[in-house]
């Protein structure tokens, strides 16, 4: 229970961090970098580290190689429904989540999941 | 001269909530990140490591302090909201491939040395984010 406490304190602490870097930061296509900051892969490596070794770490972001282009592709999709398709922000990026899914699942199929 | 700038003002913009809003997706996301590992194992926890969970929340409230802003002058911003919240997504996409660089460079590292990983990648990240929106500015110089 104690470990999900720190990992919910340790997560909300480097996302704030990095989402208020992105608020003071300007133009705003820049401060959209640190949208895409691995700020929940900082918290989560480091506690995987801790607890599991660097072995479980290294599988971990193995495959957040995938899920890392899957970002890419779905933050396109986001911006294209946003200028095109005229959607307000929060449909947007929530019906492009079926693009992420779609992209980080199959790239994990293709190149193997290893537990 | 360099063209992005630092501007404290727009921290202003936000309501305390939004900042507990953005702590709290930030939390939740570690935890499921760290429940899906342990069920399904290191290689599906993984993946979620990139989940663009905190970028729904980014992008809606980028849109609505656009918003906000252009009604307080008399005019509608719904439109401004959108390609605001655009601009954000089109930098998350670069920022995505500095994420890849990340991933690939602690996947190298983190075995010889564990502090070294995090440092490398951590740079990684940045300097790959930065020569991206470099790079699409001078080819796209419309980005603002």
């Amino acid at each position: 229970m104690s470990e999900y406490v720190i990992r919910f304190f340790l997560g909300g602490i480097a996302v704030s961090a990095f989402a208020m870097v992105g608020d003071i930061l300007r133009p705003k296509s820049f401060a959209g970098l640190f949208s895409a900051a691995p700020s929940v892969a900082l918290a989560t490596l480091g506690i995987a580290v801790y607890l599991h070794g660097a072995g479980y770490a290294a599988v971990q972001s193995r495959a957040m190689i995938a899920g890392a282009i899957a970002l890419a592709i779905y933050s396109v999709v986001v911006c294209q429904l946003l200028v095109r398709a005229r959607l307000t922000a929060m449909p947007a990026a929530l019906i492009s989540l079926v693009v992420w899914l779609m992209v980080a699942f199959g790239l994990l199929a293709m190149f193997g999941a290893r537990t | 001269m360099t063209p992005i700038r630092i501007s404290f003002s727009s921290l202003r913009e936000g309501r305390p909530y939004e900042y507990l809003v953005r702590f709290a997706l930030g939390g939740a996301a570690t935890v499921v990140t760290g429940l899906i590992s342990s069920d399904y194992g290191a290689s599906i926890g993984g993946l979620f490591l990139a989940l663009p969970a905190i970028f729904c929340a980014s992008a809606t409230l980028i849109e609505k302090h656009e918003i906000r802003r252009k009604k307080e002058t008399g005019l509608n911003g719904c439109r401004r909201g959108q390609q605001a919240a655009a601009l954000d997504a089109a930098g998350a996409a670069l920022g995505a491939l500095g994420m890849l660089a990340f991933a690939l460079v602690f996947f190298i590292v983190v075995k010889a040395s564990i502090s070294a990983a995090f440092v490398t990648a951590s740079i990684a990240w940045l300097v790959v984010s930065m020569a991206a929106w470099y790079a699409r500015r001078k080819t796209r110089p419309r980005l603002r």
